[in-house]
């Protein structure tokens, strides 16, 4: 009874009358009722599913399904018509632009936004922000959030019992450099517990924001740590059924960026859709 | 750092959930103000984020795009640091607990003689895996309207529900449906083509 087969008619009610949606409105998504194990084989489901498809011949997902039953939260949340496909126009084609008036210099510095040291493991990420043709993302925005080393978020809607530390309040923003090169100094946020099901636990994640040289390219993701034993647990990540493309969110360990007795380093390099301005000015040029 | 030579994955990177946690991150001062609001241009901009039960969705997050009277795309910097004086074309506004959001802006020109003017929207919302965009058109021009590629291929139910409503006091209103028999059309770019 998967939400996903009720788009073929013009009934598109039956979204949100079907036997999945009105038990899950019953229940409420906040009851944190279900079990692990419930929503692991509902993940397993889809995935094997999605494997069986791609076997057959169907081209591997790139992206989260926005109809993921296992994600709660998106029941009722997700459009049930495919969108509508769109030839951007002019406003589309550009981008808003960021300049250095927009942005401190020290706010990709996360672990001096305060008085004192924030707690945890002191980390760097960098990286490259690409559109689809491997052409770096100039001087565009990049904005991140995460809990801090203790899994907690400086918002009041997270209370659970894991401590707030007064020295960082997990917020950054960059621009990037004339080779799309972002770099943050951070620390390491730690796994943080949500009421999807009971016991439920996202894997540590920093939360980006990213703008390219059209609006069309505009995206918010989250960028994931090697090795996390949640992964497989985790209906986020999970809602991007190919496990090649969800590898795509997992950022590199890379010695180089680590610094002598002070951070870890990561790379993580993000690519962009494609740009339709460019490649209608390159076929202009044909 | 990383290896230059290397071919790069060009695939496009997934888009994740905004999640709920992004009030502390994403909103700024003067965020959802591209003009000052009581200014002589500005027009409210206004509208809720429904469900698919028809409830108001409380922890969506919009952001606008657009060009200026004039139809001009404007390249300037400033949106995060607003001065007051000059226009951007881009705001950002979190809805409030009852899911409505609130624009200060001004009317967009069309962008060449005879186009139907909009503003470019993406929607973000906890529970809504990855960005939604749409279009919000103005309702005057609709000689203008008759011709856009894009209404014109929408059924008329549809087609109205991108044009959004014109107040007396001369504000805009327009809601959005994540899901439903009401639900807003949304876009799909040929770059968004995996």
């Amino acid at each position: 009874m998967s939400p996903q087969q009720n788009t073929d008619t013009d009934e598109s009610t039956e979204a949100f009358t079907s036997p999945v949606v009105i038990d899950q409105a019953v229940k409420g998504p906040d009851d944190a009722a279900e079990s692990q194990a419930t929503l692991s084989a509902e993940i397993a489901d889809i995935e094997s599913q999605h494997k069986q498809d791609v076997a057959a011949g169907k081209k591997a997902e790139t992206q989260p399904r926005l109809n993921y039953a296992p994600y709660r939260s998106s029941i009722l949340r997700h459009p049930t018509k495919d969108p509508r496909h769109t030839d951007p126009e002019t406003i589309e084609l550009f981008s808003p632009a960021f300049g250095h008036r927009d942005i401190g210099t020290l706010e990709s510095d996360l672990t001096i936004q305060a008085d004192g040291e924030p707690i945890g493991e002191r980390i760097r990420v960098t990286g490259r922000v690409l559109d689809g043709e491997g052409r770096p993302v100039r001087n565009q925005l990049v904005e991140i959030w995460q809990a801090n080393s203790a899994g907690r978020y400086i918002h009041k809607r997270d209370q659970h019992p894991a401590p707030i530390d007064p020295n960082f309040t997990g917020v950054g923003r960059t621009l990037t450099g004339d080779d799309g090169s972002y770099s943050f100094t951070t620390i390491k946020p730690g796994p943080y517990p949500w009421k999807n099901h009971h016991n439920a636990w996202r894997p540590a994640h920093i939360h980006f924001s990213l703008f390219g040289s059209e609006f069309t390219q505009r995206m918010i993701t989250q960028m994931y740590f090697p090795g996390d034993p949640l992964f497989a647990l985790d209906p986020i990540y999970q809602s991007i059924t190919d496990q090649k493309a969800r590898d795509r969110l997992v950022a590199t360990y890379d010695h180089n960026i680590t610094e002598h007795e002070f951070l870890m380093g990561y790379n993580w390099d993000i690519v962009l859709t494609g740009a339709n301005r460019t490649w209608m000015e390159e076929e202009d040029d044909d | 750092m990383t290896d230059s030579t290397a071919t790069p994955d060009l695939t496009a990177t997934p888009g994740q959930t905004v999640g709920p946690f992004y009030g502390y991150a994403l909103p700024y001062d003067h965020d959802s103000e591209l003009v000052p609001p009581g200014s002589a241009r500005a027009v409210q901009l206004t509208g809720t984020v429904f469900d698919g039960a028809g409830d108001p969705v409380p922890d969506a997050i919009l952001e606008i795009w657009q060009p200026d009277e004039n139809g001009e795309v404007v390249r300037a910097s400033g949106s995060l640091r607003r001065n007051g004086f000059t226009f951007t074309g881009f705001g950002r506004a979190a809805v409030d607990p009852e899911g409505e959001f609130s624009f200060s802006t001004v009317n967009p020109g069309p962008t060449e003689e005879g186009k139907a003017p909009f503003i470019s929207v993406v929607i973000f919302a906890r529970g809504l895996l990855n960005r939604l965009f749409t279009r919000i058109y103005l309702p005057e021009d609709t000689a203008a309207l008759a011709a856009d590629p894009l209404l014109s291929s929408l059924e008329e139910s549809e087609r109205n529900r991108l044009i959004a409503t014109r107040g007396a006091d001369g504000s805009l209103r327009f809601d959005i449906r994540l899901q439903g028999a009401e639900e807003t059309p949304f876009l799909r770019f040929p770059s968004h083509e995996d």
